[in-house]
């Protein structure tokens, strides 16, 4: 009854309940939270060209050049105003978002960024560039008068859901009606 | 310990073995119910994965679990972590979507790229493959738990500790007596 084996499966057995449950309880608590924040972005240059995609395919089509700011402030809302102890990381990312005669949605992410649980986020980005290209999937760039920029993010949480949270606040901006050379 | 197990066995009579072997199906058929459930209940052909590559650090590890979901009406968009199948390659790889491009008659086609990889998926995807489709994914993370699935990588890496624990777990439920 008291062997060796018993008392070890005895204390394996309680170990694994007692981390389920905790894991569990962590999952439950922030099940319900708010995590929505505001942001505010801004272009500055905004240039289209028209360019084969080298090694993808032959045909030219329209590459985006943009310049940004970006404020926001969205670990540090989550962190110090909710104190949460489920969020491991963020994965922010700026998309743009725009239609043209051939796609009815075309969604970009122009620049992401991660950011670890303990550090600075208080993203205050000045004259940035897009981290990706810009490409469209053929020419509907040039001209384009409604071309929206907004910011998501991805809480990556320690044990539970995924949610990705639209911030709120957008920029809406038009591209000019001529190729740069 | 082990003639215990021997005694134990000598001492059953034909019907206990049979209630023992019995309830032992019942183990690995419901085991097998659950899963079948889960994938009409998720509407994804692999409800559950264990991520294996390094490449979304430092979101998922290597051995980290996650759930999936495939709903056919809910459409892909950017930032969300896909699970797709690549033409010639065994294993699904779960990388967050880069790109989309929506046809109007509804057809969409999305790029991806692993948070921890420098460049997109293009040099991943089958040769001359520049984008993904609907019909390529296994379905989209929904829920995250670490570790556990390190147990299965522990059983596919050393299929020794496989055999061991499952002859142990056999061995316990024929023998093992109420």
């Amino acid at each position: 009854m008291h062997s060796l084996l018993a008392r070890g499966n005895a204390v394996l057995a309680y170990t694994l309940s007692v981390l389920v449950t905790l894991t569990f309880a962590c999952f439950l608590s922030t099940i319900m939270v708010d995590y929505r924040t505001a942001t505010e972005m801004k272009t500055l240059k905004i240039e289209v060209k028209n360019l084969p995609e080298y090694g993808v395919s032959k045909k030219l089509n329209d590459l985006g050049h943009i310049t940004f700011n970006l404020d926001t402030d969205i670990l540090f809302f989550i962190t110090i105003n909710l104190f949460n102890w489920n969020v491991k990381q963020l994965f922010v990312y700026m998309t743009a978002e725009y239609e043209t005669p051939t796609n009815e949605l075309n969604q970009i992410i122009l620049w992401d960024k991660i950011i670890l649980r303990g550090e600075n986020s208080n993203l205050h980005l000045k004259n940035m560039r897009t981290k990706y290209y810009f490409w469209d999937d053929g020419n509907g760039l040039r001209g384009n008068k409604n071309v929206t920029l907004t910011l998501s993010y991805n809480i990556i949480p320690n044990v539970g859901r995924l949610p990705i949270i639209g911030a709120i606040g957008s920029h809406t901006f038009s591209f000019p009606s001529q190729y740069t050379r | 310990m082990f003639d215990g197990f021997l005694d134990d066995l000598k001492r059953m009579n034909k019907r206990q073995f049979l209630y023992q072997v019995l309830s032992f199906g019942m183990i690995v058929s419901s085991a097998l119910m659950i899963w079948k459930g889960l994938m009409v209940f998720t509407g994804s052909e692999s409800p559950i994965v264990v991520v294996l590559s390094g490449s979304m650090e430092p979101a998922f590890h290597r051995g980290d679990l996650l759930f999936l979901t495939n709903y056919e009406e809910e459409p892909v968009r950017v930032g969300e972590i896909v699970v797709f199948k690549i033409e010639g390659r065994d294993i699904p790889i779960v990388h967050r979507v880069l790109k989309i491009h929506e046809k109007n008659n509804g057809t969409i086609k999305f790029l991806t790229k692993g948070d921890n990889n420098s460049v997109d998926d293009r040099g991943l995807y089958a040769p001359g493959q520049q984008w993904l489709e609907k019909t390529d994914m296994v379905g989209r993370a929904r829920g995250f738990l670490p570790y556990v699935g390190m147990v299965t990588i522990l059983m596919n890496e050393y299929p020794k500790v496989k055999f061991a624990v499952l002859a142990c777990l056999g061995l316990y439920v024929l023998v093992h007596r109420e």
